[in-house]
């Protein structure tokens, strides 16, 4: 088993706990034990875009010092912290390589941070878990799988932050293909639509429900309309808005029809054949289990 | 809006020059490189929300027309960075975004609150949201 | 009040005194003719009513104390603040779970919290403030339960939270979550009140209850006291 720091992130501890568990689940099964820091925190879900904002870098930066800590305790096996949540990776990634490069910043940054026994040298690497994926090779994810997702059609859906910006994005931003090569490694037909980087609305969820539901209609109408079953994402907020958010679609359009939507760690689960516990399908809304049963992949 | 408006020729007065220099110190764009093409407000995906384009506050910014403080396009943006990646002169739309936000929120104004939200929301909206939310809208 | 220790100089909002080097601020400021009329409770560090901002003399650092507990230094510049404004949500704890939920639902501002750790500097008590906020925004009551046990409220991370937080009372409603679903009741309670219900002790209620003032003062003098209990 190869040791590595892994940053849940507020949300998959408590709404997105299915990708929680399922990522945990999926890892082992390839041989990767994701070992949680004791001690983090939020990382602000958004990077801090004003060139004089220093305090927002803070939590970004003590989350990547606990990951350095675990390094120079040998709790973990490389330097990199493995992210799930889309808006986390890009905070992190964004924040460490704002402190590695604006000395100033740096420089007040540790200041502030006083407090800590140690100082964040800027060594930590933030890395996504499909890149952790990438990089272990499709192969090897292949090898893995027992129930091969065989007649399922899944759309990838990106959204923003794995992608944009220039620089930080895991994969091509116009011709993404990381969440294409995994599905086609676990067997399933992937589907591609052109709004797979759209916008889903984003924080706009809190106070503008209309304008999300507006943008959850043409994302999942986009994805059906090529003749996917379901989608699979990487981002809990995204997974919010396509997902419980289709009640608010239904209100504005009628004839919606519901189309499931879970993260790609639970079709790796199921693909890998790791049983109820690590699918956690039932956290989902809608319920893709019918779906998955009609398709002969789960059992009734 | 007026001066906008009333702006016969338009360029960058010197008492607007104050207001261009600020935006871009904050969010660190070389504004002035951009010439209008649109491809930002094209690929945009909150457009039919928005007041002015993304295009056009950017030109107001070129100008130092402070009126884009009051748009309503800054505060239904979302940071999804397509402005970003199709900007042919390499300016992040966003950061511009971001810093017309900002100098809004310093000026003790919260565009959300969390006393709107009723306990139901509170209990059902996953705290990436409400996370985030706050981040970008309240000072 | 005679004492002969050396004098140093303290600043009680802006105005200089000379004070005895070994007393606490509390009572530095009673000794240079300050009377409390608020800010003051128990005077042994539990109640939380004497919390204290201060900076010392050379130091940019703003640092939180209990008055009755922190000892004055030279050239230190204080200011009590008897009282923090703060909201404390009503409740029922049977109708509510230990979980993140809950947390979001009475103090969403929680999801304000900046990791900036500045309530843990404040912190007279020691304790890992931003640690237990954001433990409790991720719904570990557990975690949060425990690193706020020491907490007396004295408001301090409350008067510092750049988040306009109230760190807590957010703990409170952790540490009773915790008591109440995660913890379990105490069994060495359940048998007291039990003991208390049989009457047990009402002999000896009856005989403090009505013993003159001197044998009081005699009992308590006298008590026994096990420091390792």
């Amino acid at each position: 088993m190869t040791k590595l720091a892994y940053y849940p992130g507020c949300t998959l501890k408590t709404t997105a706990k299915n990708f929680d568990d399922s990522t945990v689940a999926s890892a082992k099964a390839l041989g990767i034990e994701l070992v949680e820091p004791e001690r983090w925190n939020c990382c602000g879900t958004v990077h801090a875009l004003a060139k004089d904002d220093v305090m927002h870098h803070l939590a970004p930066v003590r989350n990547m010092l606990r990951v350095q800590e675990m390094n120079s305790e040998g709790q973990v096996d490389s330097k990199e912290m493995i992210t799930l949540c889309a808006m986390c990776y890009n905070t992190l990634k964004r924040s460490n390589q704002t402190f590695n490069e604006d000395s100033d910043k740096k420089q007040k940054i540790q200041d502030i941070m006083f407090k800590e026994e140690a100082t964040y040298s800027g060594s930590v690497e933030v890395k996504h878990f499909l890149e952790t994926l990438k990089e272990m090779g499709w192969d090897k994810v292949k090898e893995a799988v027992k129930t091969p997702l065989t007649g399922l059609k899944v759309a990838p859906y990106y959204g923003c932050l794995l992608l944009r910006p220039r620089g930080i994005g895991i994969d091509d931003t116009d011709n993404p293909r990381i969440i294409e090569d995994l599905f086609e490694a676990l067997g399933a037909e992937v589907v591609n639509f052109a709004y797979k980087q759209k916008c889903c609305g984003s924080y706009n969820t809190v106070h503008m429900k209309e304008v999300v539901g507006d943008l959850a209609h043409k994302i999942l109408k986009q994805a059906k309309d090529g003749g996917a079953d379901i989608l699979a994402t990487a981002c809990p907020l995204c997974e919010y808005n396509l997902g419980p958010r289709q009640e608010q679609v239904k209100v504005q359009y009628p004839s919606f029809d519901s189309i499931p939507v879970v993260y790609f760690t639970q079709l790796m689960s199921l693909a890998f054949g790791l049983g109820d516990e690590a699918m956690a399908f039932e956290a989902n809304r809608p319920d893709p289990r019918p779906l998955l049963r009609e398709k002969g992949l789960l059992e009734e | 809006m007026s001066s906008f408006r009333s702006t016969s020729v338009l360029r960058l007065h010197p008492e607007n020059k104050v207001f261009n220099e600020r935006i871009k110190e904050l969010s660190g764009e070389e504004i002035d490189l951009c010439f209008q093409c649109g491809a930002c407000s094209s690929g945009c995906p909150m457009t039919q929300e928005m007041d002015y384009l993304p295009s056009k506050i950017i030109r107001m910014t070129q100008l130092g027309l402070d009126e884009a403080l009051d748009s309503g396009t800054i505060w239904v943006c979302t940071t999804c960075f397509n402005c970003e990646v199709s900007c042919p002169r390499g300016i992040d739309v966003a950061n511009v975004m971001e810093s017309l936000r900002q100098l809004v929120l310093r000026k003790k104004y919260d565009r959300v609150s969390l006393d709107e939200l009723t306990p139901e929301e509170l209990r059902e909206l996953p705290p990436i949201a409400i996370i985030s939310n706050q981040r970008k809208l309240t000072g | 009040m005679e004492n002969n220790s050396e004098k140093i100089t303290i600043y009680v909002m802006g105005k200089k005194h000379m004070v005895p080097e070994d007393l606490t601020i509390m009572k530095a400021m009673e000794y240079s003719g300050h009377q409390f009329t608020r800010g003051a409770g128990c005077r042994g560090g539990y109640c939380g009513a004497c919390a204290t901002l201060y900076r010392k003399k050379g130091s940019y650092k703003l640092e939180g104390a209990l008055a009755c507990q922190k000892i004055v230094e030279d050239g230190m510049y204080i200011a009590q603040i008897p009282f923090s404004p703060a909201e404390k949500k009503t409740y029922i704890l049977d109708e509510i779970k230990p979980e993140a939920a809950t947390i979001l639902e009475y103090y969403p501002e929680v999801s304000r919290c900046l990791a900036c750790n500045t309530c843990t500097k404040a912190c007279p008590q020691d304790i890992m403030v931003m640690d237990y906020v954001q433990a409790s925004l991720r719904g570990d009551i557990t975690q949060a339960a425990k690193l706020s046990f020491d907490c007396i409220s004295c408001g301090l991370c409350a008067v510092r939270c750049p988040a306009e937080i109230v760190p807590y009372n957010v703990s409170q409603l952790a540490r009773r979550l915790y008591a109440k679903y995660i913890d379990g009741p105490s069994e060495h309670v359940l048998e007291r009140v039990k003991e208390v219900e049989e009457g047990v002790y009402d002999q000896d209620i009856k005989e403090l209850m009505t013993a003159s003032k001197e044998t009081l003062a005699e009992r308590y003098n006298t008590r026994e006291i096990d420091l390792n209990e």
